[in-house]
């Protein structure tokens, strides 16, 4: 596969597995992540949309290095045309990579939150100082924020120190694992225009969510996540033109189950990591399933602008 | 018949400031009322008190004109945003839903709950698997109320449908009583039969 | 273009993992301990009565840890030692265990007054330095193993009390309890059914890890002359016998014994420190 030069993030044929106690003394590996592509050029923001359990933090923890020890990591992932190895990745970490993580769990519990978002060093301190105030007043966030500790946050406003901590680092690739939720819809909004800002100056956003019809307004691509892999990976602008533009059918029942699109769930669930199918992960629940589905996980096809993993995506 | 919030505050301590300050909300059986505010307004604080998790300062909570019972089942139950930690990480979730009863197979069904999963331990089923025992075993206490405290939030939309459609048709059945806390407009607007923003309507 | 693989990382060790290490390890030392206590208990007082003919033997074949001045084969002593040592290590850390687990949860839901009255408790336990404690205690209720068992296990439950405690009271805050009491379950029944279960493991662990402990202290209060009795073969007593004769170039009634109970305590250690590495969340999985 001919690796483009503008791309800043390039993963293929990842899988991620973790060995786990059965019952008794035997162990066995829970395949997490099987086949997964994605790609990220700056200037972009890619929103990962999927279920529940369907990797998408460990898809970040696999990029940042910070999975488990009993993790097993197989495929491609590159940085800048440069392979992704521990030590790089820990390189990496902080400086050109930051993660928005899911939860104040991550910040220091005994030390203020201004300190925090500010971030280590002393040079241009006040002009980190200036950037973050600005930051915080545009998410709401009242001046005395900064003075308090991680426990006195309410879950909403965490959200948004957490948020803001990557903003001011100036890393070029943002992980952000659900931003959003316990924002009201106006920061959501704001935090989502901060990223988009950031990415038009040329950095590049991997945006995990459920609030998926927020990232579609924002986002320039959408990844469609399945049981640890990518089913979808289209234009943005798809998604918000309704389901005869997606390529999927799981994209297609997601898009259908949003409250403002119908509510309609789709009936099933995603297979348990211990159990997955032979052939197409999404074949159980897939009504327009073949034998060919059942027997053989499909290969990624071009479809439209967009890639799509189905013998019969279209 | 209804649930009701008279002048309720609350503060943990006699020298912080207070979270909830003389708020009143009332919900009637066979309703379901979608409450927004931003964060910091107190949401997850005043579901606690709905719920008796946590006993208001001043005020009081009323469910059906009396007062919640301190022991007991409680008519009112809470469903929390992370079902992961609702849940005892040891304990196989057969066990998870025969907390609040003998299991009702019509419930089971309903949210399309399999039997293989109940001999399961909760680290291997995801967040929206463990989010429906956690529907099912409130509806089997037999509550009259139902307090979800952003339940759908860190769910995709898919399962967000099938448990919000489940529980729906399952609290119109029994008559409850519906809060439903969320900051989904368009969720709220597909739920609810009013809506409470508590910056303007208190 | 780049098109190498990424080196699987597998820091897993293969084939041995912790589970299967554990139990080969409980059911080794398992069995050590019932061979060590079925001869202790089984050689009779006549076969360590020795000698004169016999004294100050060095190591040989027929007495493998030599013999003292009174020409006792050191060996069978040891092994009777080592069998008086497990019953005393055992007994005192079970009932150490039990009170640490009564003692945290009393102060983890009790009454504040309560907590910091075993706080203080706690405080004033650690503050003395063990080995004097377990001497008063020792000696006030006449020495002996009494007085040793009484003294080990009320000065060994402090930090497990502690860690019960801080256990509890996180416990009792996860939403799954407070579910369960709004499902009507009384505070007897959420405390059997949620709260113990989940203790149990740190208990173990506690038990094994305050062992090795128990048996140091039993010897050297033996060896201080304020635990078991000197007609007693306690490690204690044999090493504190065997001092008089070091400087006369008998090295063996120290060296060996000593050895050994070295020996016994760090597979304890081992045992103990690869069952918390099994409930650590960070290597459970190994």
């Amino acid at each position: 596969m001919e690796q483009k030069k503008d791309t800043l993030l390039e993963i293929h044929d990842l899988s991620v597995s973790f060995r786990m106690y059965d019952q008794g003394l035997e162990q066995k590996d829970l395949r997490v992540i099987s086949d997964l592509r994605l790609s990220i050029a700056p200037g972009e923001i890619v929103a990962v949309a999927g279920s529940s359990g369907s990797g998408k933090s460990l898809l970040a923890s696999a990029i940042l290095g910070i999975l488990p020890e009993n993790a097993t990591v197989r495929g491609h992932l590159h940085y800048k045309g440069e392979e992704l190895t521990r030590e790089h990745q820990e390189y990496l970490r902080g400086r050109e990579i930051a993660l928005v993580p899911q939860s104040v769990a991550f910040l220091d519990p005994l030390m203020k939150v201004g300190k925090q978002v500010d971030g280590p060093g002393k040079k241009d301190f006040s002009s980190k100082e200036e950037k973050r105030k600005s930051l915080f007043k545009r998410l709401e966030l009242p001046e005395k924020t900064a003075q308090l500790y991680p426990f006195q946050l309410s879950g909403g406003m965490a959200r948004r120190v957490l948020v803001s901590t990557a903003l001011l680092c100036e890393a070029e690739l943002i992980i952000a694992d659900e931003p959003t939720p316990g924002m009201s819809l106006e920061q959501a909004l704001e935090a989502l225009k901060m990223f988009r800002e950031l990415a038009n100056e040329g950095k590049a956003v991997l945006l995990i969510t459920h609030d998926i019809d927020l990232a579609f307004e924002f986002a320039d691509k959408v990844a469609v996540f399945y049981a640890g892999t990518t089913v979808e990976t289209a234009p943005a602008a798809d998604f918000l033109k309704g389901p005869e533009a997606l390529r999927h059918p799981y994209s297609k029942a997601l898009w259908r189950a949003l409250p403002q699109n119908g509510f309609e769930p789709m009936e099933g669930f995603q297979p348990y990591a211990g159990n997955l199918p032979e052939g197409c992960l999404f074949a159980p629940r897939c009504p327009y399933k073949t034998r060919e589905c059942e027997e053989k996980v499909p290969p990624v096809q071009e479809v439209r602008g967009g890639e799509v993993r189905c013998y019969h995506g279209a | 018949m209804a649930l009701e919030a008279r002048g309720v505050s609350f503060r943990y301590d006699k020298k912080q400031d207070w979270i909830l300050k003389d708020r009143s909300l009332k919900v009637e059986r066979g309703e379901v009322l979608a409450l927004f505010a931003p964060s910091g307004y107190g949401k997850t604080t005043l579901a606690m008190l709905l719920a008796g998790y946590l006993r208001p300062a001043e005020g009081e909570i009323l469910v059906d004109g009396e007062r919640l019972p301190k022991k007991g089942v409680c008519p009112v139950q809470l469903i929390f945003q992370h079902p992961e930690e609702a849940i005892n990480p040891r304990w196989k979730l057969r066990r998870v839903l025969e907390e609040s009863g003998t299991l009702q197979e019509d419930v089971l069904k309903a949210f399309g709950i399999e039997s293989a999963w109940l001999e399961r331990y909760p680290r291997e089923l995801s967040g929206g698997e463990l989010q429906r025992f956690c529907v099912a075993r409130a509806l089997q206490s037999g509550a009259k109320y139902l307090i979800c405290d952003e339940i759908s939030t860190m769910l995709d939309v898919i399962t967000q449908a099938q448990i919000w459609n489940v529980m729906l048709a399952e609290a119109k059945k029994k008559n409850m009583g519906l809060i439903a806390i969320t900051h989904n407009h368009h969720l709220a607007q597909r739920l609810a039969t009013r809506t409470v923003d508590l910056r303007r309507d208190f | 273009m780049s098109k190498r693989m990424i080196k699987e990382r597998n820091l897993a060790h293969g084939g041995w993992n912790h589970r299967k290490k554990l139990l080969i390890l409980t059911c080794a030392t398992a069995f050590l301990f019932l061979v060590i206590y079925v001869i202790g208990s089984l050689i009779s007082d006549g076969a360590v009565t020795g000698s004169f003919l016999n004294a100050k033997l060095p190591p040989s074949t027929s007495h493998p840890y030599g013999t003292d001045a009174l020409g006792r084969d050191l060996f069978l002593r040891t092994l009777k030692g080592l069998s008086v040592s497990i019953t005393v290590g055992i007994l005192a850390s079970l009932i150490s265990a039990v009170i640490a687990v009564l003692v945290g949860i009393a102060a983890a839901t009790g009454s504040k007054r309560l907590d910091a009255f075993i706080g203080w408790v706690i405080d004033l336990v650690m503050g003395v330095p063990h080995t004097v404690l377990i001497i008063l205690i020792s000696f006030a209720l006449g020495r002996g193993m009494k007085g040793m068992l009484a003294g080990i296990a009320a000065t060994h439950w402090c930090s497990l009390a502690r860690l019960i405690r801080a256990e509890v009271l996180q416990l009792r805050s996860r939403p799954y309890v407070a579910v369960s009491r709004k499902l009507g379950k009384s505070g007897s029944w959420i405390l059997i059914h949620h709260l113990l279960p989940h203790l149990f493991p740190q208990f173990l662990v506690g038990l094994i890890l305050m062992f090795p402990h128990a048996i140091l202290h039993e010897a050297s209060i033996s060896f201080l002359g304020f635990g078991l009795p000197p007609e007693q073969p306690a490690i204690g007593i044999i090493l504190s016998e065997s001092m008089r004769y070091l400087s006369t170039g008998m090295w063996w009634p120290a060296v060996l014994p000593g050895m050994t109970l070295v020996l016994i305590v760090l597979l304890i250690d081992k045992l103990g420190e690869c069952a918390r590495k099994l409930l650590d969340p960070y290597t459970a999985q190994a």
